[in-house]
């Protein structure tokens, strides 16, 4: 028989349809199913059939209908028009398709995944008689006021530059700049195509040593993130993994920030959606959202996008990483991928490793953590992605495979903890369960640039917390009113440390975001606190008496009282503390004298 | 094309498989004619031209030779208009109720099709439903999913009965208020007590029941949910009326589809439950919301039962991470003799962050539900202490929490069936419990509420 140029289908379970007809379809390449011409992916090929998956729901779609290959793989877009948009799984934009459908989503809309109409103001970097390489920068355009976009030769192209426009308004299928590569000549757009689950090349990785600052002090002092690290973000649901998720979009100090909403609620999106355009960018005074990106795949969107929203949203973030920005990616949550995935396989009848899940889980998550990193561009540039992806895990329980699978590739972990939450101490990251593998690598940006001892001082709050963790099982027994007063001691200045330091209010305008020097400032007053409060104990004075004094509460409210533009205030604040304690001294000290 | 088949291939639990067909067309709907009776079916897997159809009725009574199939040539639709106010239908939404068939203005495929999140409004709207620990803890937000996670043997049914008499929408009226009623695999006795009360409280014509109870087939039960949210749908985006739609009892209805899955052969991920169980639930539960523009809203309230009280189980554990949080009712308050035993510890609402306060609620609320939270997390801890070294032995202060944990769970979270009681009256009632505490001890509020709010039980006079 000879060659068909397309495929009918033959079966239909759900997302998945089984394909048939001779037409040699390759592995992952993209087809449109149906009449409707639904988008899908090759995920299996046989000798008699082809199983495709549909990004898009399938009632309706009959036995019969032709399957038809576009001959290349699940392809995006990146160009300008990213920042600030919000697009689905697969790249479509859903502004445009709100404009078109109305308020549902209805299937087979196919449109541009970027707007072609609207027109840039380019600058072209390069003239005739120039040679290009891979990744140079050939124009510049102000994709939003926070953002150039940097226009780049693609990854598969080198060679002279035989023709070039000059400065000017255009559109993104524009042809800018021609290259001739041998015999061939290759006309540059504004735009390139990458296929998604293809991690995009870079010249070599770089050694993770500054932090991502996110002015979160349980994050930034305790457990610290370097700029193209990984990390996981653990909880049960009511914990506030996504509320931890909106901080880290909100304010780390990342130039570009990729949120992807995977198989998560709809209202969640529409948070995003209203509140950044109006939140400030504490870095240049722009709106947020000129330097987000929004993948949104809600719980009910078809859920085979859902398995390439994750891998849309690395894509877009590694294209702006070669264009030499740091980048963060938020994936909320990676669970709710793991699930697409399971469901996929459960329907291709494979066989099941743990809890359902495919046996090659382990290998699609390695697969998309290690495409973070800090990396030098192909164009010699710096750039870096950092992953933040939130797990889900059923019945809250960390042993379940996908917390266990991505604990093996991230190096920091942020075990948010139900009975935190409970107690509404919020962010809810557990400091006896949580890690951050980091913390080495990064001790000499500390040391430079904020202060010499900071993490040594991070140390003693962990030690401290360490041992309240061993004495509050003692008190679980029998109370707290029979330990020793230097225990005493310190269990309350744990929990200063926990109300004051570590509990951070996401709705004060001050708390919201610390700055690190404050942090410092924050952490070196309770342990100046402390300190003195050890010297004193020993003279007879009761722990109750300080209390009563209120210096706990003081310092636990430092956070909201200090503002984060007059830290000069810690200076006053620790003046009168030490003035406190001097007269609780003397007068202790008065008191006994009499006694004698 | 109208072709009847004759006989089938195989029949599986509520599963056959007819062969030969042609141009089947994936979830479309067949009639199949057993003798003189019409049972519904609908397509769920194709295989060349062998399908799969559940049917509705369920397949008792069918054989390999007695049927005759016909394909409708499309997905299951439910006939709407504002006539099915006051009506009471059957799971797939024909009524049962003897007075007549509906006559509709429109068809509407019941899978509905997702809410694109660019058209969503953000749900700020608080509902009162007078009910103290609901209203101050875990406001209910118009627009959202709040389900009811509980337990047999405990009063959900009185909850949610209280919750729709009580609950106040601002700007909704008798005119534009209805309220859609799903019982999937309740018990007779069960639905019949929500119609009774639906009848006293005077809003049975604002409702719509679907009824499929215990003894009603369980292909129907998959199709309740989505039949019901149809209805609300149409009802909330077509005709600007404020929908709460009550689904009970999810349970039975993941239960059903664990059935039917298992019927297909599926490979069953935890518990036996299919593997996108997930996916399925979001499919219902994301069907509230607000759409821009629009003058309507969706607000679910489901009621699931916790098989053994796990909170972990599949069920409650995927509902959680759909829904905006929830409403978690214990067994041990309820043998205390608390109504409504609301556990507050694991109860939560997502989104009243953004409905309570200063111009939705009082500026203190916020405030004031923190508090509550974290003091009452605290009795906790001292009860558990008390367990061990007797309550005599607790520190002043801690004996200070144990009674502030008595005063809560009677005063607060206790509240008579028929009590109402507006939200003014519920935050004042928390800063009078919160005088059991010493000032120092409530550090989620500022200086300045404290100032405004706080009472002592020596000012008050009186001891509580």
């Amino acid at each position: 028989m000879s060659e068909t140029s397309h495929g009918i289908i033959y079966g239909i379970n759900g997302p998945v349809i089984k394909v048939r007809g001779n037409y040699p379809f390759k592995m992952y390449e993209m087809v449109l199913v149906g009449n409707e011409k639904l988008i899908g992916e090759v995920i299996r090929v046989l000798e008699t059939e082809t199983i495709v998956q549909v990004y898009e729901n399938t009632t309706g779609l009959k036995a019969g209908e032709t399957v038809t290959p576009t001959g290349k793989p699940l392809t995006i877009k990146l160009g300008p028009g990213i920042i600030g948009n919000i697009f689905d799984g697969i790249e479509r934009p859903l502004t445009r398709i709100a404009e078109e459908t109305g308020a549902f989503i209805k299937r087979g809309s196919s449109m541009d995944n970027l707007d072609t109409d609207k027109l840039w103001d380019v600058r072209i970097k390069v003239k005739q008689g120039d040679t290009v390489k891979p990744g140079d920068i050939i124009a510049e355009v102000d994709e939003t006021d926070s953002v150039v976009h940097r226009i780049m030769v693609p990854p598969y192209v080198e060679g002279e530059v035989i023709e070039a426009l000059n400065d000017g308004s255009y559109n993104i299928n524009q042809v800018i700049v021609k290259v001739k590569e041998g015999k061939t000549i290759h006309s540059l757009t504004l735009v390139q195509d990458w296929p998604v689950r293809q991690p995009r090349p870079h010249k070599e990785r770089k050694h993770l040593d500054i932090p991502l600052i996110t002015g979160q002090r349980v994050i930034d002092t305790m457990f610290p993130i370097a700029k193209g690290g990984t990390a996981a973000i653990p909880g049960g649901f009511g914990t506030g993994k996504t509320l931890t998720q909106h901080q880290f979009a909100k304010w780390s100090n990342a130039d570009i920030i990729v949120y992807v909403g995977c198989g998560e609620r709809g209202n969640e999106i529409t948070e995003v959606l209203e509140d950044f355009p109006n939140l400030i960018d504490p870095r240049n005074g722009k709106p947020l959202m000129n330097r987000t990106v929004l993948i949104a795949n809600t719980s009910n969107m078809p859920v085979a996008a859902r398995e390439a929203s994750i891998y849309t949203g690395i894509t877009i973030a590694e294209y702006y990483r070669d264009m030499g920005y740091d980048v963060a990616i938020m994936a909320d949550s990676t669970s709710r991928w793991a699930e697409a995935l399971r469901e996929i396989s459960g329907r291709l009848e494979e066989m099941p490793a743990e809890e359902g899940f495919p046996a090659y889980l382990p290998s699609r998550l390695s697969e998309f953590y290690e495409r973070a990193g800090r990396v030098e561009n192909l164009n010699g540039t710096f750039g870096s992605v950092t992953i933040i992806g939130a797990v889900s895990p059923q019945g809250g329980d960390f042993s379940e495979p996908v917390t266990q699978n991505t604990k093996r590739f991230i190096r920091c972990f942020w075990a948010l903890d139900k009975s935190l939450a409970y107690t509404r101490h919020y962010p809810a990251i557990n400091w006896t369960s949580s890690y951050s593998e980091y913390i080495e690598d990064l001790t000499d940006w500390y040391k430079e640039n904020i202060k010499p001892d900071f993490m040594d001082k991070r140390t003693r709050l962990s030690r401290i917390l360490q041992e309240e963790t061993k004495l509050l099982d003692i008190v679980k027994l029998i109370g707290s009113d029979i330990l020793p007063e230097e225990q005493k001691l310190v269990i309350e200045i744990s929990r200063v440390i926990r109300q004051g330091f570590l509990q951070q209010n996401a709705y004060n305008e001050q708390d919201t975001y610390v700055p690190l020097q404050k942090q410092y400032l924050m952490m070196d007053t309770i342990l100046k606190l402390y300190d003195r409060l050890q010297k004193l104990i020993p003279l007879g004075i009761p722990v109750s008496v300080f209390r009563n004094a209120g210096v706990f509460e003081d310092v636990i409210r430092m956070k909201y009282t200090i503002r984060n533009d007059d830290l000069g205030a810690f200076d006053t604040l620790n003046e009168n503390l030490n003035k406190v304690l001097d007269e609780i001294e003397a007068d202790y000290k008065d008191a006994e004298r009499k006694n004698d | 094309m109208n072709l009847e088949y004759i006989g089938l291939k195989e029949i599986s639990g509520p599963l056959v498989v007819i062969d030969g067909v042609k141009d089947a067309s994936f979830e479309e709907m067949v009639e199949i004619h057993v003798g003189k009776e019409l049972r519904l079916g609908r397509i769920i897997q194709i295989e060349g031209e062998t399908c799969v159809v559940q049917v509705f009725e369920g397949t008792q009574g069918i054989s390999l030779a007695n049927t005759r199939t016909r394909l409708k040539g499309k997905p299951l639709k439910m006939p709407l208009s504002k006539e099915i106010l006051g009506r009471i239908l059957d799971g797939m939404g024909r009524p049962v109720d003897g007075l007549g068939e509906i006559f509709p203005e429109k068809y509407m495929d019941i899978n509905g099709e997702p809410i694109n999140p660019v058209k969503r409004e953000y749900p700020r709207n608080f509902i009162q439903t007078g009910i103290s620990s609901i209203d101050g803890l875990m406001t209910l937000i118009r627009g959202q999913k709040l389900p009811v996670f509980s337990g047999n043997g405990l009063p959900h049914n009185q909850l949610a009965v209280q919750i729709v008499r009580q609950a106040k929408i601002q700007d909704a009226n008798e005119e534009n208020f209805a309220i859609v009623f799903a019982a999937m695999g309740v018990k007779y006795d069960v639905a019949e007590y929500f119609k009774e009360s639906f009848r006293k409280g005077g809003v049975l014509d604002r409702v719509v029941m679907f009824l499929n109870l215990a003894n009603d087939p369980v292909v129907e039960r998959i199709v309740t949910p989505r039949c019901a949210l149809t209805a609300a749908e149409y009802l909330a985006y077509e005709k600007d009326m404020h929908v709460l739609v009550i689904l009970t009892d999810m349970t039975s209805y993941a239960e059903a589809l664990r059935e039917i899955s298992s019927s297909k052969g599926e490979i069953p991920s935890r518990k036996g439950y299919p593997g996108y169980l997930y996916s399925d639930l979001a499919s219902i539960y994301e069907r509230a919301g607000i759409i821009k523009g629009g003058k309507g809203s969706v607000t679910q309230i489901p009621i699931l039962t916790m098989p053994n009280d796990d909170i972990t189980h599949p069920i409650p554990d995927l509902t959680g991470y759909i829904t905006e949080g929830q409403i978690v009712l214990d067994k041990d308050l309820a043998l205390r003799g608390v109504y409504p035993p609301v556990n507050v510890l694991p109860s939560l609402s997502r989104l009243m962050k953004d409905g309570i306060g200063e111009g939705y609620t009082r500026e203190d609320h916020p405030e004031v539900a923190n508090q509550l939270f974290a003091s009452y997390a605290k009795v906790q801890e001292v009860r558990a202490l008390a367990s061990v070294i007797g309550e005599e032995e607790l520190s002043e202060l801690d004996k200070k929490y144990m009674n502030f944990g008595r005063a809560f769970e009677e005063m607060f979270i206790t509240q008579n069936f028929h009590e109402e009681r507006d939200i003014t009256q519920t935050l004042d009632l928390a800063w009078m419990l919160l005088g059991h505490l010493p000032k120092e001890e409530l550090d989620r509020i500022s200086p300045k509420t404290l100032e405004k709010y706080y009472v002592s039980p020596e000012n008050e006079g009186r001891q509580v």
